[in-house]
């Protein structure tokens, strides 16, 4: 798995894509903080941008890749390798890389900014973190799509759609029920809407470390006291984690059934 | 201005009476050693001299125009027995004293210094610590409250006291003070005409700076920071306030400034920063607000009902989360010419107005306002996409409620 994974992380290395990738951020980074050099603000840009963009680009990304090294990944299948090594080699090797461009493109302009010398040290970490947890499970999700669908078209249809749902029609749905329901006591309710969705869930993390979180008024003091906790924090990280296994799961179990 | 030349006038008579007037001496080491008699043995219009040193001395009552001056900062300690000093006379002035412990009532608020229906005194340079209530004027008028300091240790608004509380008096000046941690900075009840200046009043558990049925008052170029809300203004007319900086008074029910029920206010070149709601009005009508700088603030401005014939000219809205919140669909208020950081219109003939009209209210804060818990969808993509279709065709945010003239740049 080891070698798979070093293979496929060194040809995406190699590849256009993450330079493109890395030079975005590397962009963006050095442009935010160009207009504006105060580091908790321009990290309250950057989550708007991260948990957007990120899920959108493991998508995509993800998808492509799977496809793309199809014949190469039916050249592997013939070999006496585990077909789990094989998969999770391929799937590590795109994650790692998206979250390589992602931290070294958003790390460095921060760092030259003056990162260590401020207070927004443990925000950017974080924001970091759910950057990084977002490319995996959204990479994950996508080599999922791209298992279960040969037609290429399709495929890219249906990531899309899942990055769709989740960034955007999940929060309309959401939003939908809160006034819909608004009678009735919603603190647990939007609670746990907000941990089932990775987007809202890192956005919610990061929304709460900052000073913003005493505009949400009394929901707000709800959230802060479930989130703004260890204990908190600890679930939310966990459920990142299940939503990041959970994909890789049902990748492992599927690729082992597939007939190629 | 009659009113200060009548001042200046009383004053005057007040200099010629000094002219005949002694002083005594009060000291540790003196014949006369406590505060209380030395002021049984003055005569109207004397003087005490009060030494350097620690008086254990409370209820202390001047009932004649009497000049009451510390020397090196005096301490009087209360040991928390009641109120220490009770001005019942005219033409009295407290200087430059050092006052400790007042003891705590909740049945007769006692207070560091008390002016009972007195006119024309002068509280100057005193120092106020571990109190209750700290400078109480009641009934009186024609005052000065200059330079003074308060540091109150408040924990509770239920057991804690005012820092400077006026109630029903007049014309009484407010300079140049320094209030923290006590229930309201500055507190006034039933009291016209007051000057408020150069003060700061700031970690107070409640609000900087409190008006009740108090009108035709001014306060200029005070700073309130981190108070529980900066300054609370209700039930008031013809309140003017210029220059005042409203800054970080940040938490989950703190304002910049709250309005209730005022009418016919000025409100200008004032600075809003950092706080949760710059400005929250309830039911106040015809005020002007110009040139006001809102930076950075949760909501700008909060409109919560009945609020007509507001005029908003030439402020400056930079970087808040929400400009202006709404809570209905109709609005009879004025939006002209001011700045928004977030406007995203040009200016073709390039005189310094936008072309396209700005609207300040979200659909998002309207949706806000109705259901409170959507907040949690703060920054979403999705709240984004429908703030984006409100704009270019409003439908639920009222539709003559916009900025025809936007500012291209800065208002200075």
């Amino acid at each position: 798995m080891l070698k798979i994974l070093k293979y496929s992380f060194y040809d995406l290395m190699r590849s256009r894509w993450s330079y493109v990738y890395f030079l975005f951020y590397l962009a963006l980074g050095f442009v935010l903080l160009f207009l504006n050099s105060d580091l908790s603000k321009a990290v309250i840009t950057l989550m708007n941008i991260i948990i957007v963009l990120v899920p959108l680009i493991g998508t995509i990304f993800g998808v492509m890749y799977f496809y793309n090294s199809k014949e190469f990944t039916e050249l592997l299948l013939a070999q006496p390798i585990k077909r789990s090594s094989i998969f999770m080699g391929q799937y590590l090797g795109v994650g790692f890389s998206l979250t390589l461009s992602l931290l070294l493109g958003l790390g460095i302009p921060f760092v030259i900014y003056g990162l260590f010398r401020s207070n927004a040290v443990f925000d950017f970490t974080l924001l970091l973190v759910n950057g990084a947890f977002l490319t995996m499970i959204f990479t994950a999700l996508s080599f999922n799509i791209a298992l279960s669908n040969e037609n290429r078209i399709k495929g890219f249809g249906y990531a899309i759609l899942v990055w769709l749902c989740l960034a955007v029609i999940y929060d309309g749905l959401f939003l939908m029920s809160l006034i819909v329901f608004e009678e009735y006591p919603l603190d647990t309710f939007s609670l746990i809407a907000t941990l089932l969705n990775p987007i809202d869930l890192s956005r919610t993390l990061i929304l709460l470390k900052l000073d913003i979180s005493a505009l949400l008024g009394y929901t707000g003091a709800v959230f802060k006291n479930f989130f703004g906790t260890d204990q908190g924090l600890m679930i939310s990280l966990f459920a990142l984690m299940l939503w990041t296994l959970l994909p890789i799961w049902r990748l492992v179990f599927k690729a082992k059934r597939k007939d190629f | 201005m009659s009113f200060s030349r009548l001042f200046f006038l009383l004053t005057s008579l007040f200099f010629i009476n000094t002219l005949w007037a002694t002083t005594i001496v009060v000291c540790e080491t003196c014949e006369i050693k406590s505060i209380k008699e030395a002021i049984s043995l003055a005569a109207d219009f004397d003087t005490i001299l009060i030494k350097r040193g620690t008086y254990r001395e409370f209820n202390l009552l001047v009932n004649k125009p009497l000049t009451l001056k510390g020397e090196g900062f005096p301490t009087i300690d209360g040991e928390d027995k009641g109120e220490i000093i009770r001005v019942v006379s005219d033409n009295v002035t407290i200087d430059g004293f050092f006052i400790i412990n007042v003891g705590t009532s909740y049945t007769s608020d006692h207070a560091a210094i008390r002016m009972v229906r007195c006119k024309n005194f002068l509280i100057q340079n005193v120092v106020l610590e571990r109190l209750f209530f700290g400078i109480y004027i009641e009934k009186s008028s024609y005052g000065k409250i200059y330079h003074n300091k308060i540091i109150g240790d408040a924990k509770d608004e239920y057991n804690s006291g005012n820092g400077i509380q006026l109630w029903y008096s007049n014309h009484v000046e407010v300079e140049k003070n320094i209030v923290q941690g006590v229930r309201d900075g500055i507190y006034l009840e039933f009291s016209d005409n007051i000057a408020i200046k150069d003060n700061s009043s700031t970690n107070n558990l409640r609000y900087g700076l409190h008006f009740m049925f108090s009108n035709d008052d001014i306060y200029t170029n005070n700073v309130f920071q981190n108070n529980g809300a900066g300054v609370a203004v209700m039930f008031s007319k013809r309140i003017e306030m210029r220059n005042n900086t409203f800054r970080e008074n940040w938490g989950t029910a703190s304002y910049g400034m709250l309005l209730k029920e005022i009418n016919d206010a000025e409100i200008v070149d004032n600075v809003f920063e950092e706080n949760t709601i710059g400005i929250n009005i309830e039911g106040s009508n015809r005020i002007v607000y110009r040139g006001n700088d809102f930076r950075n603030n949760g909501w700008a401005i909060k409109v919560l009902g009945a609020c007509y014939s507001n005029t908003f000219t030439q402020n400056n809205f930079l970087y808040n989360s929400f400009d202006i919140s709404y809570n209905s669909r109709l609005n009879d208020n004025v939006f002209d010419q001011n700045y928004w950081s977030d406007y995203t219109g040009y200016d073709l003939d390039k005189n310094g107005i936008g072309d396209v009209p700005y609207r300040p209210v979200k659909l998002f804060s309207y949706i806000v306002n109705r259901t409170p818990e959507t907040i949690v969808l703060l920054r979403s993509l999705f709240m984004d996409i429908i703030d984006f279709s409100e704009k270019v065709s409003p439908v639920f945010t009222p539709d003559n409620l916009f900025d025809a003239n936007p500012l291209m740049k800065r208002h200075q």
